[in-house]
């Protein structure tokens, strides 16, 4: 027919301008179902051009006029695979590539690109030729190493986007087995920014990824961004606004992780461990609490599930405990001692709430030592004991003896603090481990005596500061502790009398009334609120004001 | 105005700061409340309150939307915006609260995403006229 000859022509005059021209004009002017049907013939002629003539486009041409005829017509789908529309032309890539050895890597991998644009187009869905794209693309690609040309590696990254965008799901990604090998194409640098990439598509579409198998895959792709390799430049050296942002994505995608099915999701939570932990110390302060939480979110789940039953001995929920506890002491290499001390008293509140009390325990044991060793700054002790007291007083599953041996250690830690406000208030705040309710305890009695106690911690304050800097200023402390008082006294602690507040009522104003003291309008403002609070319940009903009607102001 | 929590865990310098502000006729105090114990304990909060002697306290921690209206002033938690786990709150709700000052009316209103659902509630706060 008639093809043949015209191609004869094309291919004999040699001229590369005509022959571009030509095939153009081949390409455009004959119809689709022409150009399907005459595939082998087309196709071998490309091989046999200039080495001049720019192929690709020749042939993304053609593609793109396949791609569209695919689209427009669906049921000529069966067409396509019937002459074997793919294998040809992904042969005809080959040829091409082959005959032309010179070819810049750039071309090459452009033709690759358009080839798999078309695939995404008429075969989307057959994963096995978009793999085979992409399996030709590394063939071609072994032995380069990283790609260090700027527009080939603009090539490859168009060609890892392509399948991201149109499935639009990293799980179909990740079942393509060439995909990675692509990937590790790329220099250092780039790879990360596809990483990035990788990560925005995941939460853009809200994919989860549900398997363990396929969470390994994904943190294999993303290795880059996990862990520090051979070659990469040493992490001081890079952005640090960059970085942390890098790492919060990482952070994030830990939500994206996850399973109802309960095993499976511990399966997935050590998997993502596994990778988090080879990160170095600069990456685990980012990524670890993301991974305690949803391990934490894990336990709730089991919880409320009532998952008892285990086997040799440990249950579930004490399996994942384990796994917490070995993820936050991991922080230690950073160091992050704050912030491995909140997470050791969230894990403790979630224990205490399994009602596991040894574990609660040890959970309070390593943030006590943490208290101890690592966190020598009196504002962040401050924060911190103020922290324990706080997790301690919501605890329901100690016993008598573990609970008196921590509330001992809060006591005493908050008396040595190193500035006497700061002694005082932690303290009277631990008067409330004394008190406790829901978890039991109220004893009226020792909740006095820690109130008294923080009442010669003021008083102590109170003549430092009077030798020190001529005045007062922390009589502040003494409407704190009245305030506390009368919240016990509020609450039925019957060692908390009214001559107790009495006293401390009267104390007060003698204090205010001293020459040494200068006038503190704050103080002056919280001591008058609390007075009209106390006018106010003598005020009320319900017996209240019975309570109060013995105390004069 | 409208008042959220940014996470504690997150490497924010100084949690343990309070601030006073008046808008109008009312005086706000922002604190985050860790260290006010028990955690969310309306009593310890009225303290805090008295002694900052403000009218609203927006105060945070336990991730819970809360709002208490008593003869002094209105104690709110917006609880958290991203509905983030807590330890002491199941289920958080994402919850934030816009505050709408007008003269001597304080209106709250809270939006809480519940059941994926947005609910907006609102609470009347009147303070008494200072006496002239």
């Amino acid at each position: 027919m008639v093809l043949p000859r015209v191609l004869e022509q094309v291919v004999n005059c040699k001229d590369e301008l005509a022959q571009y021209y030509l095939m153009d004009c081949i390409i455009q002017v004959f119809p689709d179902e022409y150009h399907l049907q005459t595939l082998d013939t087309l196709l071998g002629a490309c091989p046999q051009l200039q080495p001049t003539v720019d192929v690709k486009t020749i042939l993304s041409q053609l593609m793109e006029r396949l791609s569209n005829y695919a689209a427009s017509t669906p049921q000529v789908l069966a067409d396509f695979l019937q002459v074997e529309a793919f294998s040809k032309l992904s042969e005809a890539v080959v040829k091409v590539i082959e005959v032309q050895p010179d070819m810049p890597l750039v071309g090459a991998v452009s033709l690759h690109v358009a080839l798999l644009t078309f695939t995404l187009r008429v075969h989307v869905d057959r994963l096995d030729y978009v793999d085979q794209v992409l399996g030709a693309c590394v063939k071609k690609l072994e032995g380069v190493g990283k790609v260090k040309d700027n527009k080939a590696t603009k090539q490859i990254i168009a060609l890892l986007t392509a399948p991201l965008e149109k499935y639009n799901n990293i799980v179909t990604v990740l079942s393509l087995t060439n995909y990675p090998k692509v990937m590790e194409h790329l220099d250092y640098g780039t790879n990360k920014v596809m990483a990035v990439v990788i990560i925005q598509n995941i939460m853009k579409n809200g994919t989860f990824i549900m398997e363990a198998d396929k969470v390994e895959a994904l943190c294999e792709l993303l290795k880059e961004i996990i862990q520090d390799s051979d070659g990469s430049p040493a992490l001081d050296e890079l952005d640090e606004e960059d970085f942390m942002e890098e790492q919060n994505l990482v952070a994030r995608l830990v939500q994206m992780l996850t399973n109802d099915d309960n095993s499976e999701m511990f399966k997935i939570l050590q998997t993502v461990r596994k990778y988090f932990l080879k990160g170095g110390p600069k990456r685990l302060g980012y990524t670890l609490p993301s991974l305690v939480f949803s391990a934490l979110k894990l336990v709730r789940l089991l919880q409320q599930q009532d998952e008892s039953s285990g086997e040799d001995g440990v249950t579930f929920p004490q399996k994942v405990f384990q796994f917490l506890l070995q993820t936050v002491e991991a922080l230690s290499v950073v160091p992050a001692p704050e912030l491995a001390l909140r997470l050791y008293l969230q894990c403790a509140e979630a224990a205490n709430n399994c009602d596991l009390e040894p574990i609660a325990y040890e959970f309070f044991t390593q943030a006590f030592v943490l208290y101890e060793e690592e966190i020598a700054d009196s504002k962040a002790q401050v924060t911190a004991i103020h922290l324990i007291i706080g997790t301690l007083q919501r605890m329901h599953v100690f016993g008598v003896e573990n609970r008196d041996t921590l509330t001992h250690k809060a006591t005493g830690y908050s008396a040595k603090l190193l500035k006497k406000p700061d002694q005082c208030r932690a303290v009277y705040a631990c008067s409330h481990l004394f008190w406790v309710v829901d978890g039991r305890v109220q004893d009226g009695e020792r909740v006095l005596l820690c109130l008294k106690r923080a009442l010669r911690i003021a008083n102590a304050a109170q003549q430092m500061a009077s030798v020190t800097k001529g005045s007062g200023g922390t009589l502040t402390l003494f409407v704190e502790i009245l305030n506390k008082y009368l919240y016990y006294f509020e609450h039925g602690n019957q060692h908390i009398t009214n001559s107790v507040i009495q006293g401390l009522i009267e104390l007060i104003v003698t204090e205010m009334q001293s020459d040494n003291t200068t006038q503190d309008p704050m103080v002056d403002s919280f001591f008058a609120s609390t007075l009209r609070y106390i006018r106010f319940q003598k005020q009320k009903g319900d017996g209240v004001a019975e309570r109060y009607a013995s105390i004069e102001l | 105005m409208s008042t959220s929590r940014k996470g504690s865990m997150m490497k924010t310098p100084d949690i343990q700061r309070r601030k006073v502000l008046t808008i109008g006729s009312f005086k706000l105090g922002i604190c985050h409340g860790h260290q006010v114990i028990p955690w969310g304990d309306l009593d310890s909060l009225d303290m805090l309150q008295r002694q900052l002697d403000v009218d609203i306290l927006i105060t945070g921690h336990t991730h819970q939307f809360k709002a208490y209206k008593h003869e002094g002033g209105v104690i709110i938690n917006p609880g958290f915006g991203t509905g983030a786990y807590s330890s002491i709150t199941y289920n958080v709700n994402p919850s934030f609260v816009l505050t709408d000052i007008d003269g001597l009316r304080l209106v709250v209103y809270v939006y809480e995403l519940i059941g994926g659902e947005v609910k907006v509630d609102k609470i009347d706060f009147k303070k008494a006229q200072p006496v002239g």
